[in-house]
């Protein structure tokens, strides 16, 4: 069968659009750079190049058009009054003939240009040649939007006044989305759908809606739809609008088909009656009921000559509604199976299908005599049939039926132990957990296990007596007073060590100054004699001799002030101030002052006059001094060095969208 | 359900827990926690890391080898259900832990055995070699304990007034 498929014919695209085309394939597919610094035989090279390849592609592509559109005498008739309908035969072959002569056009173009380049010593030129050539051009894009409709497979043709409801039965039992709208012609071309019926394809062609008028005034849309019916071999459906509502009444409608009945000869016709929510078949009047009748008869007629069976008329007129949505599939069925019945005879009436017959025989043997021999079964076959008859009619309870009578699937749970094989029946339905104290149960079970552990309790029985043998001599202890003591020594060991490790860490830092210049006091007579004490002497010649011997510092100066004060300030302990001391001290000796004069230099302070002294102390007192910082910006305060990086606020991102700044 | 082991820690894994591994040669590796599976995936050790169960065994911390292993074993045939079986059974694991337990609790002891008798003596050689430091050897030669002195001398202001007038 040959299948026209016009939509197979690739688009031609209008001349901006083909232009396009050729220009950039041209730019991709040949070198694209040339320099003014080149040879000039490179040059020329170069744009002959371009211009040949250019008009190559415009050949090639044309010749492809004028190939593909099928010429006007080849096709199927009924295509060629469609495309005449459409669009004037003359027109179509003029379309072509211009494409034709662009096609020689541009040849002679390309070479007359190609043989000027190799005089040409200058890149524009070239330019403007092509696009002259390219404007030279013109094309039609109707053509490829005819439907793709196959005039030989089976096809169910539609027709009917406008408004009739056609479009509403294609879109129900075919996948077409055919326009439906409440004004006349809608359906502006042929529509096609295609449906499924008994494993084979129907395809369904809706027609737009035809007006009662003579042929010859018929406008051009309706020259369509009657162009198809005549050629085309299909079951023809003709839609009756019996409630009226399409504003044509019944009479009309009927007139028009008498008029068109020409048309359906040896097409197996079906009137069918749309709308019946609206006004039910039997409802209608006298005489609107006696056109249906004689329609009906005419139908009838065509029955006859298709071998179907001339006694039934159900299939011939039928009631549907396109809304309610039935009757449709049943006019569909109808309407499927007269095609069918009218192909089948058709094909049995020609030649084929007497060769076909002829390549089936069956072969039965001969009989030898007239013995019967009927087929033999086996005794213990029959016994088992029987049986199994019988069992079948005894019926097992099945789980599902249990399930079903307990309260269904979601309230009863069937139980899967109740077939388990145990040795004793009662353990059926007992629950063994899984797990305990942290053990997998199903690690342990050992047929065994008992005999086990007994050995390992008798194991651990002994061993346990053996334990008791040897305990741990700890006679070794030492004495509340012995713990004591190592205490406070262990005390004291960490003490020197700690006092070590900060020494150390300040050695190079820290002035090294003689014992003689002690700021913090820590070289005292009291001092010395606590320590001694606690050592478990006794301290008193100690400090006596020590106080004997000592010098000080301050006796000159006591000797100005009167004396006193060297014991007094040797007496000044700095770890231990006693309030106490000092009172009693101060009390002793208030005529004297205790303070100095603020410059003067102390020996061991590391200052080498009073002006540098003074100078310190004034330093000192500065770094003291509270910072005015008033509501001014701290080092706390955050800080933006850059109001607007520029990586955040510019680029492309390599993934995702920059929606957002 | 099952309890499984944590391949870098050897701790139960209960369901719910931990994450599961399979490498490609289809060797699954089961962690109890992500402290585990971090550790797994810096390629660390198991026998070197010092908290987990494969070290302190290796470095005989914990008990190795025990006949209370031997009983929990995974079998892979399964048994059928015999009501009394399972009874033992659940009985025997108990005991089987009371005395693994015990066992291991014997096997630490032992560990720590004499460590009692070296820290005595220890203690008593840092006493006897720093009694001096709180403890005048003049005071030690008088009273040879080894213990603090009974601090007799008190520094207080009544011997400063005294030494005044000496001076003077």
């Amino acid at each position: 069968m040959v299948q026209y498929d016009f939509k197979k014919i690739t688009v031609v695209p209008n001349g901006k659009e083909f232009i396009d085309i050729i220009l950039s394939r041209t730019q991709r597919q040949t070198p694209t750079v040339v320099h003014k610094g080149y040879s000039i035989s490179r040059l020329r090279q170069f744009y002959m190049r371009k211009v040949k390849y250019t008009q190559q592609n415009f050949h090639e592509k044309l010749s492809t058009i004028i190939e593909e559109f099928p010429r006007l005498d080849d096709i199927h008739p009924f295509y060629g009054d469609l495309l005449h309908v459409l669009y004037n035969k003359d027109h179509y072959k003029l379309a072509l003939g211009q494409i034709n002569t662009a096609r020689n056009l541009i040849s002679k173009i390309a070479k007359d240009y190609v043989k000027l380049l190799k005089y040409g010593d200058s890149l524009y030129r070239c330019k403007s040649l092509k696009v002259a050539a390219l404007g030279r051009l013109c094309t039609t894009t109707h053509m490829a939007r005819l439907p793709s409709i196959d005039p030989n497979t089976r096809t169910i043709l539609i027709c009917g006044y406008p408004n009739v409801g056609k479009s509403s039965f294609i879109n129900e039992i075919t996948r077409a989305d055919v326009d439906v709208q409440p004004y006349a012609f809608t359906t502006k071309s042929l529509f096609v759908g295609h449906t499924d019926y008994k494993y084979l394809r129907y395809q369904v062609i809706d027609t737009p809606g035809i007006l009662d008028r003579p042929f010859e005034d018929r406008n051009i849309i309706e020259m369509c739809s009657i162009t198809a019916l005549a050629h085309l071999r299909a079951a023809v459906l003709f839609f009756l609008d019996i409630s009226g509502s399409c504003g044509y009444s019944i009479a009309a409608q009927a007139a028009l088909f008498h008029s068109i009945k020409s048309l359906f000869m040896n097409k197996p016709l079906i009137i069918v009656c749309n709308k019946t929510d609206l006004q039910p078949l039997e409802g209608i009047s006298e005489e609107d009921m006696k056109l249906v009748m004689e329609m009906k008869a005419e139908a009838m007629k065509t029955v006859i000559g298709q071998g179907g069976d001339p006694l039934n008329d159900e299939g011939v007129l039928l009631t549907m509604s396109t809304l309610t949505e039935e009757g449709v599939v049943s006019v569909k069925n109808a309407a499927c199976e007269r095609l069918l019945d009218q192909r089948v005879e058709l094909k049995m009436k020609s030649k084929k299908m007497n060769d076909c017959l002829n390549r089936f025989h069956v072969a039965v043997p001969k009989p030898r005599d007239q013995k019967e021999r009927p087929p033999c079964l086996p005794q213990a076959v029959l016994e088992g049939m029987a049986k199994q008859q019988a069992a079948e009619k005894e019926k097992r309870k099945l789980e599902r039926d249990l399930e079903e009578e307990n309260g269904g699937a979601g309230v009863y749970s069937a139980s899967l132990k109740k077939h388990y094989i145990l040795k004793n029946d009662d353990w059926k339905e007992d629950i063994m957990p899984e797990i305990l104290d942290g053990h997998n149960v199903y690690d342990f079970i050992d047929p065994d296990v008992l005999q086990r552990l007994e050995e390992l309790e008798r194991e651990e029985g002994l061993r346990a007596e053996e334990e008791d043998d040897d305990f741990e001599m700890d006679g070794k202890e030492l004495t509340p007073e012995e713990q004591e003591a190592l205490a406070e020594i262990r005390k004291k060991k960490s003490l020197l060590i700690q006092q070590h490790r900060i020494k150390k860490s300040t050695a190079e830092s820290r002035p090294t100054v003689p014992r003689k210049f002690d700021k913090e006091r820590k070289f005292t007579s009291e001092r010395m004699g606590r320590q001694l004490s606690t050592l478990g002497l006794d301290p008193t010649l100690a400090i006596n001799r020590a106080r004997s011997k000592s010098r000080g510092r301050k006796r000159e100066r006591s000797l100005d002030r009167g004396g006193n004060d060297g014991d007094d300030v040797m007496d000044m302990d700095v770890d231990q101030p006693n309030k106490k001391l000092r009172a009693r001290s101060r009390s002793m000796s208030r005529s004297r002052s205790m303070s100095r004069p603020p410059g003067e230099v102390v020996a061991g302070e590391g200052f080498k006059d009073s002006a540098q002294k003074v100078k310190a102390l004034k330093l000192a007192k500065k770094s003291v001094k509270k910072r005015n910082k008033d509501a001014r910006r701290g080092e706390a305060d955050r800080v933006i060095p850059t109001l607007k990086p520029k990586h955040l606020f510019s680029g492309k991102r390599s993934i995702g969208k920059t929606s957002r700044r | 359900m099952r309890l499984e082991k944590c391949w870098f820690c050897s701790s139960t894994v209960y369901p719910g827990h931990g994450i599961q591994f399979v490498r490609n040669d289809a060797k699954i590796f089961r962690f109890c926690r992500s402290k585990c599976h971090k550790n797994f995936k810096m390629k660390r050790n198991p026998r070197k890391v010092k908290w987990t169960k494969a070290y302190r065994r290796l470095h005989g911390k914990d008990m190795t080898q025990d006949s209370t292993f031997e009983f929990e074993r995974k079998r892979n045939r399964p048994e059928r259900y015999d009501r009394n079986l399972s009874e033992n059974t659940l009985k025997a694991i108990k005991k089987i832990d009371k005395v693994r337990v015990d066992r291991e609790a014997r096997h630490h002891a032992l560990r720590m055995k004499g460590k009692k008798a070296k820290e005595q003596r220890e203690a008593a050689k840092e006493l006897e070699q720093g009694i001096h430091m709180v403890k005048a050897p003049a005071v030690l030669e008088k009273e040879p304990s080894l213990t603090l002195p009974k601090i007799k001398v008190k520094v207080s202001r009544p011997q400063a007034e005294e030494n005044h007038p000496m001076e003077e």
